[in-house]
């Protein structure tokens, strides 16, 4: 890393850090969390989707395995919450190498990955909504009981701080795969399988993997969620909304960047609450958000990242 | 080093390969030639394990290789380029070669010092840094062929990497492979350019319509009629002999 980049790293980490004691309301913090939340699921779609180029429709499928594993084990069997958070990233994780094998033993690539994942979402959410043990479409609550020991937080902020957690070890991630074997041999099955396999990459096991990873990530943070929220449902935990939110926070970012998910999420986040505020006609403000998301995807095919990128080398020529 | 028997294989009824056998000693450089279509492309797919053979077998370095994964045939020391070059084509020149190099590197110094040292050697050291998308043909070839190199192959499966080169290029990439085999690599080449195989060669096979149809030292399988005549049809040979050195 350079030392500018340091530096603007270190002046970020600084900045999160004080954010919460700066925001003027409990509502602007909550909407700093979700923004960070976002960023982490984003990030967990990005491992598999931008670095491996293995697009999922369904990551869902994860984060609502994960937030019925920590919940059934905290609302039902008496689990504390922090214990069953690591269960709920192993529970994402096995799912995420259930199905990463299935498919890709099977040779699904491309548009064709992405609809079986897609299914396999489909199939969670009626199953959650037809299963006792995950109390069917009436959901789970979870009782209120604002201890941090309990994972509840009757202060925001510290929701906050949890999340930049999650969201710096993702960062942490993302970065090693840009350094790692393992992530040089998933940017060359993105980029080629053929070519990958011809120089003893084994293409199965590595993009098997990459789910298992993916997915654990996208396990824990359904258990952040449900804490978050003490509750969950098959909607919640299994719909097509937040599986197009991580997709959409990450290529609106910059695909398979480090930062690309972060970036992503803090731009949707602002056009998300510019545009509420700024129409008070609900419909309208849909429109807007949407043809803001169609301008940036069309016009932008490698992210808010690869603006900045492509600025600073227009910069860096003329300089030279 | 690598022992071929009666490998097979068909696309529906066209038998691509049919039959062949095929050695290479330790430490030469083997010729694989034929007319377009003949099943040379087939062939080292077959051996490599792209595509599994319909029969016969290979043999690599004393192991039964037949039908093995493609990685696990890399992984023992048999690497192959592609004739339609592969670039990962939004990675840099360096990371292309890197993911050769990871193979046998497990740190990322050592695996980034390991394919700028044979980046160099096959004459991209000033590329390292391009787009491997953005390279010409005389690049991507070169990248192919850099790219295997970087595995330390034992066995280096060539694929046309000479076409659509220059004269000046051609006998680059004649030098460079010439100091990969005195570097210890065993090499199988596929080529057209007759210039580089009659050059490079110490053994030469022909194949034609799936088949063997002559095996010999580049000399004499130029004069041999039954080879003539596969690249330039029935009678060619004998209207040759009979024009009087001509072509
Ligand atoms: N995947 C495939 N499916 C069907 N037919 C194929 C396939 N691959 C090759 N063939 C056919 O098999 C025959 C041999 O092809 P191959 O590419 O091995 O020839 P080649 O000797 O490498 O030719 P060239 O000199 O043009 O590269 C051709 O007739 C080709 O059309
Ligand atoms: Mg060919």
């Amino acid at each position: 890393m350079s030392a500018r980049a340091r530096l603007l790293l270190a002046l970020g980490a600084v900045a999160a850090l004080a954010l919460p004691l700066v925001l003027p309301s409990n509502y602007a913090v909550n909407v700093a969390v979700m923004i960070l939340f976002s960023a982490f699921l984003g990030q967990a779609w990005n491992i598999a989707g931008g670095f491996a180029g293995q697009t999922s429709f369904g990551h869902v499928v994860f984060f609502g395995t994960g937030a019925y594993a920590s919940t059934i084990l905290h609302a039902t069997w008496g689990w504390n919450p922090w214990l069953a958070w690591p269960m709920a990233a192993l529970a994402g994780g096995a799912v995420g190498l259930g199905i990463g094998a299935l498919a890709f033993r099977a040779g699904l690539r491309g548009s064709y990955f992405a609809l079986v994942t897609l299914a396999f979402a489909e199939v969670f959410r009626i199953l959650a909504n037809s299963a006792e043990f995950t109390r069917g479409g009436l959901g789970i609550l979870i009782k209120a009981d604002a201890r941090a020991a309990n994972f509840q937080f009757r202060d925001p902020a510290w929701f906050y701080y949890v999340a930049l957690a999650l969201v710096a070890a993702s960062l942490a991630i993302a970065w090693w795969l840009r350094r790692s074997r393992f992530g040089a041999q998933l940017a060359a099955i993105r980029e080629n399988e053929d070519a990958a396999r011809a120089l003893g990459i084994d293409v199965l096991r590595a993009k098997t993997l990459c789910m298992g990873i993916s997915g654990a990530m996208a396990g824990a943070g359904g258990t952040f969620y449900a804490q978050k929220y003490l509750y969950i449902d098959p909607t919640i935990a299994f719909g097509v909304e937040k599986s197009v939110e991580m997709l959409l926070v990450s290529m609106i970012g910059g695909a398979g960047t480090v930062f690309g998910p972060l970036v992503g999420a803090v731009a949707l986040g602002f056009v998300g609450e510019a545009t509420r505020a700024l129409t008070s006609a609900q419909g309208l403000g849909l429109v807007v958000y949407g043809i803001i998301l169609v301008a940036i995807v069309a016009r932008l095919p490698d992210g808010l990242i690869g603006l900045f990128a492509r600025r600073a080398a227009r910069r860096g020529g003329r300089d030279a | 080093m690598l022992e071929v028997r009666g490998l097979t294989r068909a696309f529906g009824g066209l038998k691509a390969v049919d039959g062949v056998d095929l050695d290479v000693p330790e430490g030469a450089i083997v010729g694989l030639i034929g007319p377009n279509g003949a099943g040379k492309t087939t062939c080292f797919a077959a051996i490599a394990g792209f595509v599994k053979p319909d029969a016969g077998s290979v043999r690599f370095a004393g192991a039964d290789v037949t039908g093995r994964e493609p990685h696990v045939v890399a992984r023992a020391g048999m690497v192959r380029t592609f004739q339609i070059t592969q670039p990962f084509a939004r990675l840099s020149v360096r990371e292309n070669v890197m993911v050769g190099a990871w193979l046998r590197h497990a740190r990322r110094a050592e695996a980034e010092a390991a394919a700028e040292r044979v980046a160099r050697a096959v004459g991209m050291g000033a590329m390292l840094d391009m787009r491997a998308g953005d390279l010409t043909v005389a690049g991507r070839k070169r990248l192919e062929l850099a790219r295997a190199l970087a595995t330390s192959p034992r066995l280096l499966l060539l694929d046309e990497v000479m076409a659509g080169l220059n004269p000046t290029e051609v006998a680059e990439i004649v030098g460079v492979v010439r100091s990969i085999r005195d570097g210890g690599v065993t090499i199988l080449l596929i080529e057209h350019v007759m210039q580089a195989v009659v050059s490079l060669a110490e053994q030469v096979h022909v194949l034609n319509q799936g088949r063997i149809i002559a095996r010999g030292t580049p000399a004499a399988i130029v004069a041999d009629p039954a080879v003539v005549e596969a690249y330039l049809g029935h009678g060619a040979a004998a209207r040759l002999a009979g024009g009087g050195g001509g072509g």
